[in-house]
């Protein structure tokens, strides 16, 4: 099961060995892969929408989609259909060329940063010896495409969205990437192989420097992909839609997957350098069918036949996975701490209100930035001293300069005015 | 102490979420905590609202026994007064001679037309109506893919029998009732004579 896609797609290329020349092989296997992506990150998107509609609502006591099959799942679908079908309008006046590049640009490094995740073991379409550093360098081209496509709009709204999403997105990456070091520094690598391995008998969350940059590192992802609480750039009560305010149809919907990817990356990246990536504890598969048997038989709104159907695909699958001793696959633990953190990101978006321009920055200047300074320091004194009291140390340090860095940004409150002379 | 705020935010949305689920309220009981509104959507199409009697959407024509005994005597103020103007009557009927049509001894509209997508359910027909014979209808699926030949309501769409008024509106309907009542005995009964000693 571990190794279920890896095996696939071997016998795939095996296959076409037959009728191919050797050489071609190595295409055929790279085509492979970018194909899975390329048809999974559509998916993936479409699903992240599903998803986000119905944790939303759960949130304010609804039930979100549920009239478009089974739980509302073909919901997406329909979405897609009519997005396809809207007709697309460019402003008058707007650039055309950007206009229409501007969604496409947002789009490709979203897909882009696919290639270096680890989705398990032995699942990395591309291991670059500097995949941290390739991540970093693709993800930040998104700033450019917001920037295009709310300047080739011409609308004021857009300029203004694109605007305060560059400046957004160049604040964020600075205390990201400083958060980032500390995994370097440890794991010694910038692979994103060789960090899920370093994780093997801790994950990197685990210890004071890794919670605190784990931390850092996703709210500013948060700030980065435009997710609220950070969500300037298309604060509808300010600028209408920000910078896609003048985009519709298609091109929307780009915009749409670029953003749902992004976000999607964040977790799967937050989960790759601090949550362990693929790595798990060995809990026998047979216990989870076991917990999904119970779902699929107390699922009321599934017809009858589909809930014994289930249920009987599930206690069969549990009984193989027992007699072969499986244990949970590695990309299913990698899926479920991804999603498990793509439901913060919707949680946020249910819970908080949106921050003021000069909070967001300030929390990215006065606080996220001095903090990954001090938690790379913190980090060092990790490495320099193993053993317990480096990390009492490192611990200290942090709570410490966490503390000093809330006494200093957040002075004391007003007092109640007292009036000199007024009586 | 900072942030404290914000986890509590969490919280809350969190218990909502949990609370729409079976297995979710019974965590949070188990935690002691409370379980939060639950669903509160209906359905639309499966399960329909209870509404209040007061609630009204669009006027409709009473008539008592028989559709030919409407109490509508084509007196023309509702089509007055209608604020958006929706009301469009052409009557009362007259024969040849140009002398008024009675039926049940009343004279009646030859066209009694409502237009549903410009009446605005604000009441004024039925409060100046001296015959009762108007009144709020709380049926409220009305739509239709004609403007013209679905949404014009005509006097046979919107007649309705005054038994269907006392099941929607049983309150108001015996009120409308109790005066008609009255008006019927004070007209039966002209005022005697003081008897003379």
């Amino acid at each position: 099961m571990d190794q279920l896609f890896v095996v696939l797609k071997s016998s795939v290329v095996q296959l076409a060995g037959r009728w191919l020349p050797e050489g071609a092989l190595p295409f055929v296997s790279m085509g492979l892969t970018i194909a899975a992506i390329a048809a999974a990150a559509p998916v993936i998107m479409m699903y992240l929408t599903w998803l986000e509609r119905k944790i939303i609502a759960r949130m304010q006591n609804r039930l979100g989609p549920n009239r478009v099959g089974l739980y509302g799942l073909a919901q997406p679908l329909a979405d897609g259909l009519k997005m396809l079908i809207k007709e697309d309008i460019v402003p008058e006046g707007a650039d055309r060329l950007v206009h229409s590049l501007a969604p496409v640009v947002a789009v490709v490094p979203a897909l882009l940063v696919f290639a270096v995740l680890p989705f398990g073991r032995n699942m990395i379409a591309a291991d670059l010896n500097v995949g941290l550093l390739y991540f970093l360098a693709v993800s930040s081209i998104s700033s450019y495409a917001i920037f295009m496509g709310g300047w080739a709009s011409r609308n004021k709204f857009s300029l203004l969205g694109a605007m305060r999403g560059v400046a957004q997105i160049i604040s964020y990456e600075v205390p990201s990437v400083l958060s980032i070091v500390v995994v370097i520094m440890v794991a010694g690598t910038l692979s994103m192989g060789g960090i899920v391995e370093a994780q093997a008998a801790r994950w990197f969350v685990f210890t004071p420097w890794g919670f605190v940059a784990a931390l850092i590192f996703f709210l500013s992802g948060v700030a980065e992909v435009n997710r609220t609480p950070f969500d300037m750039p298309e604060a509808e009560s300010e600028i209408v839609a920000g910078f896609h305010t003048e985009y519709s149809g298609m091109k929307f919907a780009l915009w749409y997957m670029a953003e749902f990817l992004e976000a999607f990356a964040i977790s799967a990246f937050t989960v790759t350098l601090f949550l362990g990536g693929w790595q798990g504890p060995a809990i026998p598969l047979w216990w989870v069918l076991f917990g999904s048997v119970c779902l699929v038989a107390t699922a009321r709104t599934i017809p009858t036949v589909l809930r014994v159907l289930g249920v009987v695909a599930c206690v069969g699958s549990g009984v193989v996975a027992y007699l072969a001793n499986e244990a949970v696959p590695s990309w299913a633990w990698f899926l479920a701490k991804t999603y498990g953190l793509v439901f913060v990101l919707v949680w946020f978006r249910g819970t908080l209100p949106r921050l003021r321009v000069d909070q967001l920055m300030g929390l990215a200047w006065k606080f996220f930035l001095p903090l990954t300074l001090i938690n790379i320091a913190s980090a060092a004194l990790w490495v320099a001293m193993p053993g317990p009291s480096g990390g009492v140390l490192a611990g200290a340090l942090l709570i410490l300069s966490g503390w000093w860095l809330i006494r200093l940004n957040n002075p004391a409150p007003l007092q109640p005015r007292t009036y000199l002379f007024v009586e | 102490m900072i942030g404290i705020g914000v986890l509590k935010g969490l919280w809350v949305t969190l218990r909502e979420f949990l609370g729409t689920y079976p297995a979710g309220r019974w965590l949070l009981t188990r935690l002691g905590a409370s379980t939060g509104q639950g669903l509160f959507t209906i359905e639309y199409p499966e399960v329909k609202q209870q509404h209040a009697e007061r609630h009204r959407v669009f006027p409709f024509l009473v008539y008592d026994a028989s559709p030919d005994n409407l109490r509508c005597v084509a007196c023309k103020i509702c089509e007055q007064e209608c604020p958006p103007q929706c009301i469009h009557i052409v009557g009362p009927a007259k024969d040849e001679q140009g002398r008024p049509l009675k039926a049940h001894g009343r004279t009646f509209p030859v066209k009694f037309d409502i237009d549903v997508s410009i009446c605005m359910s604000c009441r004024i027909c039925v409060d100046v109506c001296p015959f009762d014979a108007i009144e709020m209808d709380n049926a409220h699926e009305l739509s239709g893919f004609d403007r013209f030949a679905e949404m014009v309501y005509t006097k046979e769409q919107l007649l309705k029998s005054n038994e269907y008024f006392q099941q929607i509106k049983p309150t108001e309907a015996s009120v409308v009732d109790q005066r008609l009542a009255a008006k019927a005995a004070k007209t039966a009964m002209p005022p005697q004579p003081a008897a003379s000693p």
